[in-house]
């Protein structure tokens, strides 16, 4: 007892120096540093992440047109496994974890007691007994207090596992010249580990950018070759790295959310009435009423029942070419219906769209005559604009190669 | 004779704010103060050559900047720098760091604790938003329960409507944050020893309560309602020691006409058919003024000034049992090179913050207990800072003061007055606790000055030495401070405020008493303050 006292407090002290270096590199951080033509960055949960390497436009379409490495690690992983693992997630989470396959991965969202949305993210299922969920915002708390009566054991891996996002049409090209033999057999969400340098690299067919394209997870010792196997495979495809800046124009397009930014998190905000439930942010689809009970059930079934949800979310399309970004959406160009999220011009839709935050009944009773007021700043002046927008369904973009299997090699 | 429309007893900082409001108001107004200096609890001395002392208040971040824009301090020489994270040393030669930026404060709980380490969000989230909920509520007069005027029951609303903008959730928080110990409340969040009692230092500085004691989370609250420049929670160090906030006070009031008289303890305020006429001084002048407005806690005002038989009789009751407890000291020390602690790594920005000794909310409630025996902690928790790591005027280049505020000190030692044996021993017990983590220690001393309730009380004319004019507990707040019926400044003396620390919102160097008061004393004069800023909008 006593040496395991003195070593716990040796493997404090020798984790100190954690100040010399506020921001964390990540395993990939060699690469990425020698691949930055313009140096920058920014800060991601804690990391040095690049917002660009080279052009952002241009990183764009090497996920539209070819392939696209972007460095996934700083995301906060958790692995949770044991007997009741299946059992305990699927209290947590909305969607029913039973019907989610050993090797295959789902999205979802978890809530607290109010049905409020403390965050989502991708559930891995690596056995029967086995996952990893991967989130924005952490949790550990949450996760290890709900684990109350259950058998599991939770632990967070953010900093030991590296993940790296390689996405586009010649992403599988990439993988079967890296060596990745049988890939081509992974539907969208399927999951399959590979031999890399005497261990294992666990492919997932996932993203988050609506295109053809996989996530890899490593050991942190392994990254560094696991880039260069794909760099080296890569380079006949046209392969490039990327920042967060690219990958924000993708999953946009496919409609997809990101947490405190198009809708705040329970545990995150400090204001009561910001939180906001899964149907009020377009999750509504990943609450499965028939599954055993779930934290928030009753509240989201009862906000339903007393049709008590005050908020919605919705794809807009705008006219005109300008970003409507946080612009405040209106009813008949007068009444305040809500708030722009995210918006860019899309270059693959070739529209003006957005994700937008209103408030009901704008949104779902009164679905016409919306429009956004738009403040573009030209040259130290503002350009006011009210353009007319249209809910559309989301994503914005939808692509036949992301979900062809077997995959194409362009 | 002259006469003055206002005088103020004690040139504390409250005392000088409202000055201030009132002489801007087109008052002629008179602060009469004890000591040959003003500042009251925030002053800088130096007490040897070459050493500014900020030997009471030590930090800033309560100060409202509401009060320093409209009292134009800036102008006047204020300036308030914020300062870097702190420590708490370990008792292993290991420490627990607080650093500004957020993800290395997330890493140095999780070399404790993972857990910890991501509970901290929520917990300064639930902090925030209790703050956010007081912060407008300090510039404002309570509501008083017992008058039920139309102004009463407005202010009555706001809370409630305050209040209202709470989910139930919420409301249940606030109610168990105002009435919890802090002790029960981290346990909520936290798991670790050491980050614990770190959190929990703010819930009992000042405060004749240990972490235990129910109540003490509401004290953390009051700590964590300041801010500097925006950044709530946020704590700095004024420019030139705690006189600076006093010193720019003075400037700004004398700048409009008003008259400060040091040297000139107020030894009774006279009273004539329940109302007010002056003052009359140690050495037997007489000054005569419409009002008088007290700086001096709720006790010394009604026990000592005022004869008993102007006052009603349950009036002076209350009075008597308002809670006041000494239960704190300071040892300031100059020095004459930058102390090490080997258990921080060179350079390291704890140096300019706070630092502690006590590693475990047993060891501060053990403090405690030394206290309820009449006696100062065997094994003190000392707040310890070194303002001069980031303010150059208070020494020169390499040398150092050192603000040790200490923990518990009781207002008698063992039931009789201290003494001056009793205050070195108590001097080293805490020169001791410092040296035990800082080699050499007792070799950089210059000069030293030790300070127990005794001191502070002689000096400062805080009953007890109590730092806070009475206790920020939740049966001494709002409509219920100092007394029930008397919380709106007012008196049962016509013509006789109060304005120091024993009034809403209580202690602290924070000016919203004093402005507070000069409003209400405005409002029964029928006048309007040339400028007086509400608080700033909490969004």
């Amino acid at each position: 007892m006593n040496a395991m006292t003195k070593s716990a407090a040796e493997l404090r002290r020798a984790a100190r120096d954690h100040i010399l270096a506020p921001r964390l590199e990540t395993p990939f951080h060699d690469r990425l540093m020698a691949l930055s033509e313009v140096n920058d960055w920014y800060n991601w949960a804690g990391y040095k992440a690049p917002h660009s390497l080279f052009d952002s436009e241009l990183e764009y379409f090497a996920i539209r047109s070819t392939a696209a490495l972007f460095d996934i690690s700083p995301m906060v992983k958790y692995r949770i496994a044991g007997p009741d693992a299946e059992r305990y997630l699927n209290r947590l989470t909305l969607r029913d974890v039973m019907k989610l396959g050993v090797n295959r991965v789902h999205y979802t969202a978890w809530c607290d007691d109010h049905g409020h949305v403390l965050d989502d993210g991708t559930l891995f299922r690596l056995g029967a007994q086995e996952f990893r969920l991967c989130c924005q915002e952490r949790h550990l708390p949450w996760l290890l207090d709900s684990a109350f009566g259950f058998t599991v054991d939770i632990r967070e891996e953010t900093e030991e596992i590296a993940g790296l996002a390689l996405q586009g049409p010649t992403s599988y090209a990439v993988l079967r010249d890296a060596g990745f033999a049988d890939v081509e057999k992974l539907k969208p969400f399927d999951i399959a580990a590979f031999p890399h340098e005497g261990s294992d690299v666990t492919i997932s067919r996932t993203g988050f950018t609506g295109d053809l394209g996989y996530e890899l997870f490593v050991q942190r010792a392994k990254a560094l070759s696991l880039w260069d196997r794909l760099w080296a495979a890569g380079q006949p495809h046209a392969i490039r790295a990327i920042g967060y800046g690219a990958l924000n124009q993708t999953r946009i397009e496919a409609g997809f959310i990101v947490a405190n930014a198009d809708f705040v998190t329970a545990e995150g905000s400090l204001r009561a009435l910001r939180v906001r439930m899964p149907d009020e942010i377009g999750l509504d689809w990943l609450v499965d009423p028939d599954k055993p009970n779930f934290n928030g059930r009753r509240a989201i079934l009862d906000a339903r029942r007393n049709q008590t949800l005050k908020h919605i979310l919705v794809g807009l399309e705008i006219e005109g070419n300008i970003p409507a970004e946080h612009a405040i959406v209106y009813h008949r160009k007068k009444h305040e219906a809500g708030l722009v999220t995210a918006a860019i011009w899309s270059p693959t839709a070739k529209r003006n769209i957005a994700i937008a935050s209103l408030e009901r009944p704008y949104g779902s009773k009164f679905t016409d005559d919306l429009w956004v007021e738009i403040y573009a700043m030209r040259e130290l002046k503002y350009q006011k604009m009210m353009k007319r927008a249209k809910i559309v369904p989301r994503p914005f973009v939808k692509l036949a190669r992301r979900t062809a299997t077997p995959p194409g090699l362009t | 004779m002259q006469k003055y429309d206002a005088l103020i007893v004690g040139g504390g900082h409250n005392g000088l704010v409202t000055a201030c409001y009132l002489q801007r108001a087109g008052l002629n107004v008179v602060v009469v103060e004890k000591n040959g200096w003003v500042g009251g609890a925030a002053t800088s001395r130096e007490l040897t050559p070459g050493f500014l002392y900020s030997n009471c208040s030590y930090v800033c971040s309560l100060f409202r900047p509401e009060i320093m824009r409209d009292l134009e301090l800036p102008k006047h020489g204020l300036q308030v720098i914020a300062y870097e994270g702190g420590a708490v040393f370990t008792r292993d030669g290991d420490y627990l760091a607080s650093y500004r930026d957020h993800d290395s404060h997330r890493r140095e709980f999780a070399r404790y604790s993972k857990r910890d380490a991501e509970a901290y969000e929520r917990y300064a989230r639930d902090v925030t938003r209790q703050c956010r909920f007081i912060q407008p509520l300090l510039m404002r007069t309570a509501p008083d329960p017992f008058g039920f005027r139309p102004r009463d029951l407005s202010e009555f609303l706001y809370l409630a409507k305050k209040f209202g903008e709470f989910s139930p959730h919420e409301m249940a928080e606030t109610l168990r944050f105002w009435t919890m110990s802090i002790s029960d409340f981290l346990d909520e969040y936290f798991e670790t020893d050491v980050i614990k009692a770190y959190l929990a230092l703010s819930g009992i500085i000042g405060t004749a309560l240990g972490p235990m004691s129910p109540g003490t989370a509401y004290v953390l609250l009051h700590h964590y309602m300041g801010e500097v420049d925006g950044s709530v929670g946020a704590w700095g160090y004024a420019r030139g020691g705690m006189g600076a906030v006093t010193q720019a006070l003075a400037r700004s009031f004398e700048a409009v006409g008003g008259t400060i008289r040091t040297d000139a303890e107020v030894s009774k305020i006279l009273t004539r058919g329940g109302r007010t006429t002056g003052v009359v001084l140690a050495n037997g002048d007489e000054i005569r003024a419409d009002l008088v407005v007290s700086n001096a806690d709720v006790k010394r005002t009604f026990l000592k000034l005022v004869d008993e038989d102007a006052l009603p009789g349950d009036f002076v009751h209350r009075v008597k049992h308002f809670k006041m407890r000494g239960s704190s000291g300071k040892v300031n020390i100059a020095l004459d090179s930058l102390p090490e602690f080997p258990a921080l790594p060179e350079g390291s920005s704890c140096l300019r913050g706070d630092m502690h000794f006590t590693d475990s909310i047993e060891r501060m409630e053990r403090a405690y207990d030394d206290w309820k025996d009449g006696r100062w902690s065997a094994d003190p928790f000392l707040d310890m800072v070194i303002p001069t790591t980031l303010d150059p005027t208070m020494a020169s280049p390499g040398k150092h003061f050192m603000s040790c505020f200490v923990q518990y000190c009781p207002p008698k030692v063992e039931g009789r007055d201290w003494t001056d044996a009793d205050r070195d021993a108590f001097a080293e017990t805490v020169i001791g606790q410092i040296a035990d983590y800082s080699p050499g220690f007792r070799d950089r001393i210059v000069h030293m000055e030790v300070r127990t309730p005794r001191e502070i009380e002689n000096e400062v004319g805080l009953t007890e030495g109590n730092i806070f004019q009475g206790e920020l507990t939740f049966d001494q707040l709002l409509f219920n401070r100092p007394v029930p019926g008397y919380a709106q400044y007012r008196s049962p003396i016509h013509g006789l405020y109060m304005c120091g620390s024993s009034t809403h919102p209580g202690g602290g160097v924070m000016g919203a008493p004093g402005r507070n008061a000069a409003a209400e004393i405005l409002r029964d004069l029928k006048r309007t303050p040339e400028q007086m800023s509400k608080a700033h909008d909490v969004i």
